[in-house]
């Protein structure tokens, strides 16, 4: 139905366009002034003003009719038949209806049940005629307070122009809300997480075993959720793939401004680069199918004992994928850096390496800290690569050659599967998100700062 | 300056004794030693990049053919009905057809064995022929049935007949059959088309992409429909329109802070959000194709920005001096001279959004289903979460396959980044 109407208000829209575009012709024709707004924008005024508000009416009330539907058929059943009922089960109820409105009836519903199901069929019937009614009377009011203003000196561009810029503002709005959406939600399950156990126990906490029940008496009942481990895993990790990223990164970068001919950058430039557009489940399994492996072997060649898992292998591979970020960003802060510094040193007598290590790394080292800062936000944020090569157990160790959890494996693995919204587990993963945002948010804002504040020294 | 000892009087024989000689040397070994350093850096980023690419192909590649034995199936009227083909008993019509060949087998649990060689698939491929042409029935075909997954296994050298019999999963009973039909002919490996044509199933020989592909496109067609033309018009309003003042300014540090944002928190969003919000369906292409598109929004912005930044003032000037209002200028002159540049950024934008897995994770894509979606709202997986689900699975053949399933997605993103490098060579202006 959702779809049927769309098609029905884009031809509608599409066809008064026409439609007033050969009138407002017509117009011109007859008219003794020539006509204010060229015939297309006659066309597009009423064309926009037939579709914007239908349309919009058409999401809005598609978003809204099953929470109201739901709200409705849950009142309409008799007070006894939910009396003394906590959320979860009437969600249970709820569920029981729908799938009896569909028509897959498993064992013998309750009457109750059984009338509640025709009910909600019944709305979802209105509800669905409703959309169809509404979008188009929407749109046929709209038409006939557009076609009344058609006239010669009707200034339709400067009425389709604001419109049209009302649209590309909302547009440009749509980041902020999407940021306030992020923010909202992660707020309000986290403070719904933060009512079942008391934030210090999570920032503080040393024990972070979410989904086995410690002592009866806990305050979720569930788990204990101390999140230090969890932490620390992630920061492991992170230090790892620094240690293997920060390296090769910056001195690649070194090599390509400097050293480098033209013609080997134009190569190996986009070859890095190649390494940042690897979906990141591909490192996940590479990091499963051999690093991991290869690891494990040489560990033991070593005698070093090494989980399976170990965060040196996730790491590892992490370190891989944020070679291009580091390189490319200290790439650009290298060659910001004045070719009269450059000079000045040469000058003076220096080699390639001491221009390098004494001019070129100080002037340029603002932009090249942005750059790990960024790498070390991705590191942390990263989800796929530890999801499938770091554990799930969460271990308080800076060892690396052991498994550790990090902040993104718990958020997975929380909500995958089951989601009561209810349940401290789920909510907890809401929590971790809030701080994993916040953190990363941080060293975005310090990062691009620090970046720009860099570039304009020697702009 | 007038300093009498400064280094332009300094004799020509200081820079000849051995320290001074020695000096240089070590500098000039430190300059190589960095470059060095930086060739060593590029050799492991690069050698890294080889082994990931050497050790996909190399696992993948056998995935792309599937061992089939050819049996001579006779349909038999006493199990199949001519009147009600599709409930015939066709396992019974399938291990006929190998006791035929294997006739000295005789204990039930031998038969059984015997026909762990063949995929449980076959039967139902059988009923769909049957069903297709009833006329067959009473008739004796050859038909190409999927062996298992461990005879795959065996047929391609992944499992080593040198190991002993208790470590592997097939008996020396089975590799005896299976050399027996080699040797008859009957062990054929064509190009698996079920990769692409099938959908998931719990048996490696049988799981296919196409739902996840199918998956993957209505998401990516979403993601499309919502951020190109949002994202154009967003970045129309910053670059052409928008008074620079602290809200513009806002804007714009909050678009950046978007591109920034771990992945999994546009997860955590899409469920809070979409699906226990608004009740949307999980696991739906509807959700991920919105959730993609706001992680695409911003790239897409950045990209649009840049093109229409490239569009030199003297365009502008001109449309203006002939008349034209300002959103004439843009959308007349502007947009279609940057739309080559725009095109490029939207591509690369879909392209990390086919890959992105882990919001897709969170809503539910990752569900075990075996048919693919009939629509928006149909329950889906995409290519990248597919591939987590069988890198995950237990099975040796999901190991293969999950790396063919990569061959697959990284062929998508380099026909998809190939088309934007070629869209920015062949359409894009210089100025």
């Amino acid at each position: 139905m959702f779809i049927t109407t769309l098609l029905c208000l884009l031809a509608l829209s599409m066809a008064s366009f026409f439609l007033f575009n050969a009138r407002a012709r017509a117009l011109a024709v007859g008219a003794s002034s020539r006509l204010h707004s060229l015939p297309s924008y006659h066309g597009a005024y009423v064309a926009l003003r037939v579709a914007l508000p239908s349309i919009a009416f058409l999401l809005i009330w598609s978003l809204c009719q099953q929470p109201l539907i739901d709200r409705l058929v849950m009142s309409s059943l008799p007070a006894e038949a939910t009396i003394g009922m906590d959320k979860g089960a009437l969600d249970l109820i709820l569920s029981e209806i729908k799938t009896v409105a569909d028509g897959r009836i498993f064992g013998e519903p309750s009457p109750t049940i059984l009338a509640a199901a025709e009910q909600y069929k019944e709305w979802r019937q209105l509800g669905q005629y409703a959309l169809f009614a509404g979008g188009l009377g929407i749109a046929f009011v709209a038409l006939y307070l557009a076609h009344r203003k058609l006239a010669v000196e009707f200034r339709a561009r400067q009425r389709v122009e604001r419109i049209v810029s009302g649209l590309m503002i909302f547009c440009s709005l749509v980041a902020i809300l999407t940021t306030l959406g992020i923010v909202f939600s992660l707020l309000f399950e986290a403070y719904r997480f933060f009512e079942l156990v008391p934030w210090h126990e999570f920032f503080f906490g040393l024990n972070w075993e979410p989904q086995i029940p410690l002592r009866a008496d806990q305050v979720a009942g569930l788990g204990a959720f101390g999140a230090i481990p969890v932490f620390t895993g992630t920061l492991l990790i992170a230090v790892v793939a620094i240690l293997v990223a920060g390296p090769i990164g910056l001195f690649s970068a070194i090599y390509l401004v400097e050293y480098a001919e033209p013609k080997t950058r134009a190569v190996i430039k986009p070859t890095l680069e190649i390494l940042s557009g690897i979906p990141t489940v591909v490192y996940g399994f590479f990091a499963v199918l051999v690093v991991a492996p290869a690891i494990t072997a040489f560990g033991q060649r070593l005698g070093i004992e090494m989980a399976p898992n170990s965060a040196l292998a996730a790491g590892l591979v992490m370190g891989i994928m944020i070679v291009p970020f580091i390189s490319s960003l200290s790439d650009d802060a290298i060659r910001a850096v004045p070719q009269a510094m450059r000079d000045g040193a040469y000058a003076l007598g220096a080699t390639k390496a001491e221009t390098i290590v004494s001019v070129l790394l100080p002037a340029a080292l603002p932009g090249i800290v942005g750059g790990f800062l960024l790498a070390i936000s991705r590191a942390i944020g990263e989800t796929m690569i530890v999801v499938m090569a770091a554990g799930l157990i969460a271990n308080l160790t800076a060892n690396p050659f052991e498994a550790v959890t990090t902040v993104t494996v718990q958020i997975v693995t929380l909500l995958i599967g089951d989601t009561e919204f209810d349940s401290p587990k789920t909510l907890a993963a809401f929590a971790l998100g809030l701080v994993l945002f916040a953190v990363t948010l941080c060293l975005n804002v310090i990062a691009l700062r620090i970046v720009r504040k860099y570039r304009e020294m020697y702009e | 300056m007038n300093n009498p000892a400064s280094p332009s009087q300094t004799p020509m024989s200081f820079f000849l004794t051995k320290e001074a000689m020695n000096r240089v040397r070590r500098r000039k070994a430190a300059d190589l030693r960095l470059r060095l350093y930086g060739l060593v850096a590029i050799g492991l980023a690069v050698a890294m990049l080889a082994t990931l690419f050497v050790s996909l192909i190399m696992t993948g590649y056998p995935s792309f053919v599937q061992t089939h034995v050819t049996l001579d199936v006779y349909l038999d009227p006493a199990d199949i009905e001519a009147d009600s083909p599709e409930t015939g008993n066709y396992r019974a019509v399938i291990k006929e057809s190998l006791l035929t060949l294997f006739p000295e087998v005789k204990n039930p649990r031998q038969q059984r064995a015997l026909q762990g060689l063949i995929s449980n698939g076959a039967q139902y491929m059988l009923r769909d022929e049957v069903t297709a042409n009833p006329r067959l029935i009473g008739q004796t075909v050859s038909l190409k049935v999927p062996a298992t997954d461990m005879v795959d296994q065996l047929h391609k050298g992944v499992i080593s007949r040198q190991l002993p019999e208790d470590q592997r999963k097939i008996s020396d009973q089975q590799i005896a059959w299976y050399d027996a039909l080699a040797a008859s002919g009957r062990i054929t490996a064509p190009f698996n088309w079920a990769l692409f044509f099938n959908s998931d199933s719990r048996f490696p020989e049988l799981a296919g992409l196409k739902g996840a592909i199918a998956g993957s496109f209505y998401a990516l067609a979403v993601c499309f429909l919502i951020s190109f033309p949002a994202g154009i018009a967003a970045a129309i309003y910053l670059e052409e329109f928008a008074a620079r003042n602290k809200i513009t300014d806002f804007i714009e540090v909050n678009i950046n802070n978007l591109a920034a944002i771990p992945s999994v928190v546009f997860g955590l969003l899409g469920l809070a959000l979409f699906l226990q919000f608004m009740g949307l369906p999980r696991s739906a292409p509807l959700v991920g194709g919105i959730v993609l598109s706001l992680m695409t929004l911003p790239t897409i912005i950045i990209a649009t920005r840049v093109a229409l930044k490239a569009v030199p003032p003297s365009i502008r000037e001109a449309a203006l001096g002939l008349g034209a209002s300002r959103q004439q200028v843009v959308f007349h002159h502007v947009l279609p001279l940057s739309l080559p540049g725009v095109m490029t950024g939207a591509i690369i934008g879909l392209a990390r959004a086919l890959g992105e897995t882990a919001p897709l994770l969170l809503i539910g894509m990752n569900a075990f289903i075996t048919s693919d979606p009939g629509g928006l709202m149909d329950p889906a997986t995409a290519l990248p979460t597919q591939i987590f689900i069988w890198a995950d699975s237990p099975e040796r053949g999901f190991a293969a396959r999950t790396s063919a399933a990569i061959l697959v997605l990284i062929g998508f993103l380099l026909v998809m980044n190939i088309t934007a490098i070629i869209l920015r060579q062949r359409f894009e202006r210089k100025w």
